[in-house]
């Protein structure tokens, strides 16, 4: 079982979705780096924390049946690959909605729920997950 | 650089053998490799092992020294490393045993494979595969590894219009060839049917879709190609290795529908090589999942892109179709035991070029390529074997 400072470094890109604008090329990452992967060496002191918007489009998904320890309660569970309205790509859960709903294209917002727990008594993680937006009068209030 | 031989082979059983270690299997791939080369103990001079988390899958790191040692070779103080790049840890070990024997360190060296894989359960053995991917990024949030395989087979067929059934067609060539296989952990033929109707894992693919944790071990034996006659009636010579890394996660590519990494060290391997595509007869590709077969047809240039479901539909994968792609079963059907995977594809091609391959041997085979893919992408070794 990991320690929790083990998860406590990320929780600023878990919680608000902390990437990094670099300066040199003016491309928008996630998760945050030291160096852009594109400008290298060009990017030093360019890079710029940014909160990204939590807007965007299923790239690809997948419905989970055989899961993992933490997410064992929740099977099937929807796991996407989403492109963010600034460009970068995200892997994350959709919830609220079925896979037979979702679509490529769908457009989903990121949302602060639990990711996993360590046992009864053990530390939880929160983090993103996604949700379908809807268009219609029903839509959630905006985070 | 030295040109470089195969001059010996070994493989063991695959499946689950629960009456089998870790360090008798490496042992036992080895025996068979050396005894095939005709070569005694004290002519080694080093040994490679790929293993990608004997840690995790029976608590015992530094297996290096392990297999060095219940080989016999301790007494002789080897060097003995152990190579890890997740699922390419064989095929990078293989690399590290060519380039040792190229560079004209070592004569003799031994390339083994080996993982334990059902000491666990299949749930941690689940969690320990998932490791290959980014562990923060990606399996934190939710992501199996079937499940980035998911998103790759989503998405190609949304943009080439692969099919659920070419998919299915993949394994069902695969276990045709695993039945002609002896060592092979499923040596049954089965239906489309049969994969269109077994349990979903991560939609779309479903369990006949995906390669099967195993134990077992592979190796070969490595020499200087102008000695190899001494050794071997058909020395097998590796004329071109190739290694490329990509980012580690999915989402970081430029296109999940490619692997840039299988398309760069095949280039590679096939520049050093002097050959192209079109010479291959015979294809060891890394089909973990029955849409890596499709991606690596793809990106190693035997189809076009968006052309490998239908190559394989066609039947131009098969044993007798244009490139004979995993004759031994592949990581479908002849199993999959991490890090002896890619040293077991270096003795299907080469037992294919000696033409020992008996009921699946593919007619005039002069040219082999092995693909070797660890995680969904971030590390693959390419190698070309051709009869010397």
């Amino acid at each position: 079982m990991a320690t929790a400072p083990r998860f406590w470094r990320e929780n600023p890109s878990r919680y608000n979705l902390v990437g990094f604008k670099c300066n040199a090329c003016g491309r928008y990452h996630f998760p945050p780096r030291i160096l852009c992967p594109q400008c290298r060496r060009k990017s030093v002191g360019k890079i710029e924390p940014v909160r990204l918007h939590g807007t965007g489009a299923i790239f690809s998904f997948t419905e989970i049946h055989e899961g993992t320890y933490e997410q064992d309660m929740n099977k099937p569970y929807i796991i996407a690959m989403v492109e963010m309205d600034e460009g970068a790509k995200i892997t994350g859960q959709v919830i609220d909605c079925d896979a037979c709903d979702l679509s490529i294209g769908t457009k989903v917002r990121t949302t602060l729920r639990k990711l996993s727990e360590e046992g009864s008594a053990g530390v939880i993680h929160y983090g993103y997950k996604f949700i379908p937006v809807c268009n219609g009068p029903e839509a959630p209030a905006d985070k | 650089m030295r040109r470089v031989a195969v001059i010996g082979t070994g493989i063991t059983e695959f499946g689950e053998l629960w009456d089998s270690s870790f360090r008798k299997l490496g042992i036992d791939a080895g025996l068979a490799a050396v005894e095939d080369a005709k070569i005694s103990a004290e002519q080694i001079d080093a040994m490679y092992v790929g293993n990608m988390s004997a840690g995790r899958f029976i608590r015992q790191e530094h297996v290096g020294a392990l297999i060095a040692d219940y080989s016999g070779l301790a007494k002789d103080h080897i060097p003995a490393t152990r190579v890890e790049a997740a699922g390419a840890s064989g095929g990078l070990a293989l690399r590290q045993g060519f380039l040792a024997v190229a560079s004209g360190l070592h004569d003799i060296v031994v390339v083994g494979g080996a993982e334990k894989m059902t000491d666990v359960s299949d749930m941690e053995s689940s969690m320990i595969q998932s490791s290959a991917a980014d562990q923060e990024w990606e399996t934190e949030l939710g992501a199996t590894f079937p499940g980035l395989h998911a998103l790759i087979a989503t998405r190609h067929m949304h943009e080439h219009g692969t099919t659920r059934e070419q998919l299915a067609d993949v394994a069902v060539k695969n276990h045709r060839h695993g039945s002609l296989n002896p060592k092979a952990q499923f040596r049954r033929e089965i239906s489309r049917d049969v994969v269109l109707k077994s349990p979903v894992v991560a939609a779309p693919l479903r369990m006949f879709d995906c390669a099967p944790s195993s134990d077992g071990a592979a190796a070969v034996v490595l020499c200087p190609l102008e000695s190899a006659k001494k050794y071997a009636d058909v020395p097998v010579e590796i004329v071109g290795s190739g290694q490329a890394s990509d980012s580690l996660a999915l989402h970081h590519r430029k296109d999940i529908c490619t692997m840039d990494a299988t398309r760069v060290a095949s280039d590679r391997a096939l520049k050093m090589a002097g050959l192209s595509q079109k010479d291959v007869d015979v294809a060891e590709v890394h089909d973990n999942f029955t849409i890596s077969e499709i991606l690596a047809v793809e990106d190693l240039g035997f189809f076009a892109k968006g052309e490998g479901g239908e190559a394989t539909e066609a039947g131009s994968t098969a044993l007798e179709g244009d490139v004979a792609v995993n004759t031994s079963g592949g990581l479908k059907a002849r199993g999959d035991p991490i890090g002896a995977t890619g040293v077991a594809q270096a003795v299907e091609i080469v037992t294919q070029l000696r033409g020992i391959a008996d009921k699946r041997q593919v007619k005039d085979a002069d040219v082999g390529l092995a693909q070797n893919v660890g995680g969904t992408g971030a590390t693959v070794v390419v190698h070309i074997f051709r009869r010397a």
